[in-house]
């Protein structure tokens, strides 16, 4: 910067700069008007909720919004006003648990549905509010330790009350039916209108999201929305500018909790039962993986990131649909890496070579091979039967594959440019026979890896997230 | 008062386990200011990583070596192997990120967890092993005081804890790597500009870190027999509340809150309800947190404008 003087900001000389370097998604997205990008996404939806009936997809769809409402809801507290709530999950559970206690036999309660679903927001707006008390002592990392353990307090709570015996009484009290759950919900029921079919469902969360999504993208142009980006940023500051931090704190924190505990009567009501393992740290951890890879702070990146892990699981479950997700993110990949379209042949031309090669020493050691029926899943398998060697101790050499794997990776982010060409056919080679041999039979395991491999990555190249944008970082 | 003298000893042992899980969190935040959530998941590849030592040298009912040895060689396997996989954890996840935004390491940690986490799963399948302690370490080598009984288990793991926190607390003030990472711990530009090596410093914080993580693993194991692919979440946490009651950053501070942690837990399991015995301890941490959220032996923070 030539044109510095004293008494520029070198952040505000830098805007226009920044600006034209922002990536090309960014770019690309920003192009598009605002009502385009959701419209588009509620007019699939609303169609799609109109004329289809398949189970499935519904069910997935009713998934996506539940997620979706808790992305925004974090967004709120973590991506707005900064505050890392690491027992977010707990209001959800709470909000949960307490449609189930008040429409179930456990405690032989059956209240009509439209009191009991605003009286456990509201309960849960209050515990948001008591919890939030905290926060004005805490910030930053033990603010989080704390949360973090006030989510622990209601699963160990939910696990311990079935059994509570009271000094009055003689016999023990089971409130919540600790670990095994509590079955046989009553279902919505709106003044006689009852939701038997999951589509009443579905239609009942998408109105609620659009509604939520319109009110969050206008209080985020509110004073009270501008005020907790200022106190995202620096609460010190915001605090002599004249906002009031922790009241303003305090508001982001209650709605997120009610967001969360909407969210979770609605689940309740439509899975019609409970179980204290869906709101354990998981569960909080892929909420935080969905906000931090839309970007956290930005609505639309919420929007991205809940569908990102909701349909990745999904597509993951059929073997053929996970198949070409894989081999489309990897020649993906080495298209990005290779950055020329004949770079990427010879890349291409190197892993089939590898692949023969290896074929040809294993057959040269004597390693008995696997037959292709054991080991072959879906549609890439049929195809790469003559080329991919499987020994007959597959999982073994899976495993040996898994490590190498990681090995190969670690040591391609820090080799000089050179190695880096040598090593990427191996990595590539190395890929197709893990996905082949292990992970396309694991599918649970396999997201998991995915979902934490992504998290490191995404926290390495992108910090701020796929829309998020990148902040003043105060030294 | 027996009953009092036997629920203080298990929650010594307890506590020595978590202390020196704790020691790990407590030195990486020394030197980083970063929380470092895979620690759980180290300790429980430092368990794996024992029972495959254990196994390796013919395993407990027909061992090819010494006893003695054998608890050895699985003490240094466990060791060694946690103290590079720290080691490649913080050059892969932390390194890159060190002059990121703070959420960022927390998240890439995350990562981390779920990876080891799967990673342990996809590899060890999910069953889950044991350790059979009691097959080839004698009972006999225990002794008792009146009606309190120390059987031999614990008194190796009470004994190995204290043992390797004096090493730990030799190494941190006596030698020159020591010395450096309190100064990094201290004022980090300030040590850069006195001719620190920070990443070799950081380096080794990472190894004796993770290190002292597996050899509460092999503990456990030996304790509590199971080892699963799961079983790095609790004591993670537990070892991590162990360092913030402590005063994180602090190392006398992470043995003291780790020992009093676990004391207090068997003390609510003993006395209290053994149903809501977690839920007290969660309990009394928060509100400790209220009123001295620096810890017992922390320093104040400070807010800098």
């Amino acid at each position: 910067m030539s044109n510095l003087r004293i008494g520029t900001d070198e952040w505000v000389a830098q805007h226009e700069e920044r600006l034209a370097s922002q990536s090309p998604l960014n770019k690309l997205f920003a192009r598009i008007p605002l009502w385009a990008k959701w419209g588009s996404f509620f007019v699939i939806a609303f169609v799609f909720g109109a004329f289809s009936d398949n189970q499935y997809l519904l069910r997935v769809g009713v998934n996506l919004a539940l997620f979706l409402m808790l992305s925004y809801g974090l967004n709120i507290v973590v991506g707005y006003a900064g505050i890392l709530d690491l027992g977010y999950v707990a209001f959800y559970g709470f909000g949960a648990y307490g449609y189930a206690l008040l429409s179930s036999e456990q405690l032989g309660q059956h209240w009509p549905t439209y009191i009991t679903v605003p009286f456990i927001t509201i309960l849960t707006a209050i515990l948001g509010y008591l919890i939030s008390l905290p926060s004005r002592r805490l910030f930053g990392d033990y603010l989080a330790i704390v949360t973090l353990f006030f989510g622990q307090v209601f699963v160990q709570l939910v696990l311990a009350s079935d059994n509570i015996t009271f000094p009055w009484a003689d016999d023990y009290v089971d409130i919540t039916a600790g670990s095994n759950g509590i079955p046989g919900l009553d279902t919505f029921n709106f003044f006689g209108f009852i939701f038997d079919d999951i589509k009443d469902y579905y239609w009942l969360l998408m109105v609620s999201v659009l509604i939520l999504t319109i009110a969050i993208h206008r209080v985020s142009a509110t004073r009270i929305g501008r005020a907790w980006r200022t106190v995202r940023e620096d609460a010190l500051v915001s605090e002599v500018m004249g906002v009031s931090v922790n009241r303003v704190k305090t508001i982001a924190f209650v709605a997120g909790a009610t967001i969360a505990g909407f969210a979770g009567t609605i689940f309740a009501g439509m899975q019609t039962s409970v179980f204290i393992n869906g709101f354990d740290l998981p569960l909080m951890i892929m909420i935080y993986a969905a906000v931090i890879l839309g970007g956290s702070g930005s609505l639309a990146g919420a929007l991205i990131g809940a569908t990102i892990m909701t349909i990745l699981p999904e597509l993951l479950r059929v073997p053929n649909y996970g198949a070409i997700l894989f081999f489309v993110a990897l020649t993906l990949t080495f298209f990005v890496i290779s950055k020329k379209f004949n770079r990427f042949l010879i890349y291409v031309a190197l892993i089939i070579l590898i692949g023969f090669a290896f074929q040809l020493a294993m057959k040269a050691i004597g390693v008995t091979q696997a037959n292709a029926e054991d080991w072959m899943v879906g549609l890439t398998g049929d195809l790469l039967k003559n080329w991919l060697f499987v020994p007959e101790n597959r999982i073994l050499w899976g495993n040996f594959a898994f490590i190498l794997l990681l090995t190969l990776i670690a040591f391609f982010s820090i080799a000089k440019p050179i190695w880096k060409q040598v090593l990427l056919p191996f990595i590539g080679f190395t890929a197709i026979f893990l996905w082949e041999v292990r992970l396309i039979a694991d599918v649970s395991t396999t997201r998991q890896l995915i979902i934490g491999a992504m998290l490191v990555v995404l926290m390495i190249l992108r910090p701020q997230g796929l829309f998020g944008q990148t902040r003043v970082e105060i030294l | 008062m027996d009953y009092l003298g036997q629920q203080l000893i298990n929650g010594l042992t307890l506590g020595g386990v978590y202390a020196l899980i704790a020691l790990g969190y407590t030195l990486v935040y020394g030197v980083l200011q970063i929380l470092n959530f895979a620690h759980g998941d180290v300790y429980m590849i430092g368990a794996f990583l024992g029972f495959f030592a254990m196994t390796w040298l013919g395993g407990p009912l027909a061992p090819t070596v010494p006893i003695a040895l054998m608890l050895l060689v699985m003490f240094l396997i466990a060791m060694m192997g946690t103290g590079l996989l720290g080691i490649v954890i913080e050059r892969f996840a932390y390194r890159p990120l060190r002059n990121s935004t703070r959420i960022a390491p927390l998240i890439s940690a995350l990562g981390i967890s779920i990876l080891l986490q799967n990673g342990a799963l996809l590899i060890f399948s999910p069953s889950i092993r044991t350790y059979d302690t009691s097959s080839y370490i004698p009972s006999t080598l225990g002794f008792s005081i009146g009606e309190i009984t120390i059987d031999s288990v614990r008194l190796g793991v009470l004994v190995l804890s204290a043992v390797l926190m004096i090493l730990l607390t030799k190494w941190v003030n006596g030698t020159q790597v020591g010395r450096a990472m309190r100064a990094i711990a201290y004022d980090k530009d300030a040590a850069v500009m006195m001719g620190i090596d920070v990443d070799r410093v950081i380096r080794w914080t990472f190894f004796v870190g993770a290190a002292l993580a597996g050899a509460a693993g092999v503990m456990n194991g030996l304790l509590m027999r199971g080892v699963s692919s799961g079983m790095g979440l609790i004591p993670g946490l537990k070892g991590f509340t162990a360092a913030v009651i402590g005063g994180i950053g602090s190392v006398p501070g992470a043995m003291l809150g780790g020992l009093l942690l676990g004391v207090i837990e068997s003390l609510a399991q003993g006395y209290l309800s053994t149903n809501f015995a977690d839920t007290i301890t969660f309990i009394l941490l928060i509100t400790f947190m209220l009123f001295r959220p620096n810890g017992i032996l922390g320093r104040p923070m400070m807010v800098k404008v």
